[in-house]
């Protein structure tokens, strides 16, 4: 088998005002197809009202061994959330 | 992690890979496929996941057999839309196994050469339109109690699959059971055919739910990763006691004169399992297995110019797209 159809990976926007979230992936000919056979697939029950597809050799990911480097750097910066500041208790709303 | 930063790591007592990711299964944290895994780990996913997959493939045949046949347009649309569902669970369950490194035409071999294995029920015949229903009934209801607790599992491409199986597999069986109580309801040659159907589908799915636990080699390894969250056993026996009565509200009998109450343990006591039926099937010696592996092997040949057309489409369209913009 030369010639497999090549993998995609798809996105759905569940209801308007929600972001497109990862469904899993197919296989398809060119994009038109995988939009096709996506719908099929992952959008039966009114899952959706858009997809996104893209070939799956497009996307980079991150590798979980550089999670140390890539994360941790955030872990310590307790000054970027709001609990880091003291307040008088008599203000409210803020 | 590298290897060294984890031996430096807490307490100063070297861990080695493999404990780490013990670890993080018994913390209930979900494996994902780019995170280091045993090789074991992944070599038992891609042999479930993919056996789970071909079944929901040949699934289709035996139920197929019905849908120009279906006695009412209710019953075909909804057993084609039931099996174009499983065609759908099995296009879920390919793709979470593609993301542990095996390709879709790999996997397509292992089914084709028999390498790989797909539940032995479906290598039974569907000769009357009430084997719609007891399939349904029986058959989805067994895979339900078998595939809930997957929702769980370890592996996270796995688990997500396995949600949007289950969430979809309730129609299957209410379906299935629906048509045993309309055949159940209705002339006396209706209702013997309901019963001929359980008759013939109760025991191989009491065998749908794997061999005894004593028999089960994987079951042990199984359960630590959360592949398994109760025995082969206990996933029968519930199969069973929630089964029993659902047979008598609708005037059937299940075919076991062993079949008894046990009011001491709360569950009914039930006969002898024919075992070695489920190792003959399993072995290629079933009712259909040749037919179903034909089947399949046949659509998948037939279809290989399509599969080429399409390609060759799919350049010819992205050929012109580039010449355009020179």
């Amino acid at each position: 088998m030369k010639n497999n159809w090549p993998l995609w990976e798809v996105f759905v926007r569940s209801k308007n005002g929600l972001e497109h979230r990862h469904f899993g992936s197919i296989h398809a000919a060119d994009a038109e197809m995988a939009l096709e056979n996506a719908r099929d697939v992952y959008t039966r029950r009114n899952e959706g009202v858009s997809i996104w597809v893209v070939e799956s050799k497009h996307i980079t990911a991150s590798n979980p061994e550089n999670n140390g480097e890539l994360f941790e750097p955030a872990q310590d910066k307790v000054y970027r959330h709001p609990t880091f500041y003291t307040l008088p208790d008599e203000v409210k709303h803020m | 992690m590298s290897e060294k930063e984890i031996k430096n790591h807490g307490t100063g007592q070297s861990l080695s890979l493999e404990e780490i990711f013990e670890q993080r299964i018994a913390r209930d944290e979900k494996i994902e496929p780019k995170d280091w895994m045993p090789e074991k780990y992944r070599k038992t996913h891609i042999r479930q996941i993919s056996q789970h997959a071909h079944s929901e493939i040949i699934g289709m045949l035996p139920e197929g057999n019905w849908i120009t046949r279906a006695p009412s347009l209710r019953r075909k649309v909804a057993l084609l839309a039931k099996v174009q569902d499983e065609a759908g669970h099995g296009l879920y369950l390919y793709s979470a196994c593609e993301t542990l490194g095996i390709s879709r035409e790999e996997l397509y071999e292992q089914l084709h050469t028999g390498k790989a294995k797909y539940s032995s029920i479906f290598n039974y015949p569907t000769i009357t339109w009430a084997d719609m229903g007891a399939i349904g009934w029986l058959v989805d209801g067994a895979a339900i109690i078998n595939q809930v607790p997957l929702c769980s599992t370890s592996y996270g491409p796995y688990a997500r699959a396995m949600i949007r199986v289950c969430k979809e597999e309730s129609f299957h069986q209410r379906q299935g059971y629906e048509i045993m109580i309309t055949l159940a309801n209705g002339t006396p040659e209706q209702k013997e055919m309901a019963q001929d159907a359980l008759n013939r589908w109760w025991w191989p799915s009491l065998m749908m739910l794997g061999p005894t636990d004593a028999e089960s080699v994987h079951t042990a390894q199984s359960m630590k990763w959360k592949l398994k969250r109760k025995t082969n056993d206990e996933l029968r026996q519930q199969f069973i006691d929630q089964t029993v009565p659902q047979a008598e509200l609708i005037g059937l009998t299940i075919p076991d004169p062993d079949l008894k109450w046990n009011e001491e343990k709360g569950s009914y006591d039930f006969g002898e399992i024919d075992w070695d039926e489920f190792w003959q099937v399993v072995k290629g010696h079933g009712p259909c297995n040749k037919e179903r592996m034909a089947a399949r092997v046949n659509a998948w040949e037939k279809g290989e110019w399509v599969r080429d057309a399409a390609m060759a489409y799919a350049k010819k369209q992205e050929d012109k797209k580039l010449k355009k913009a020179i």
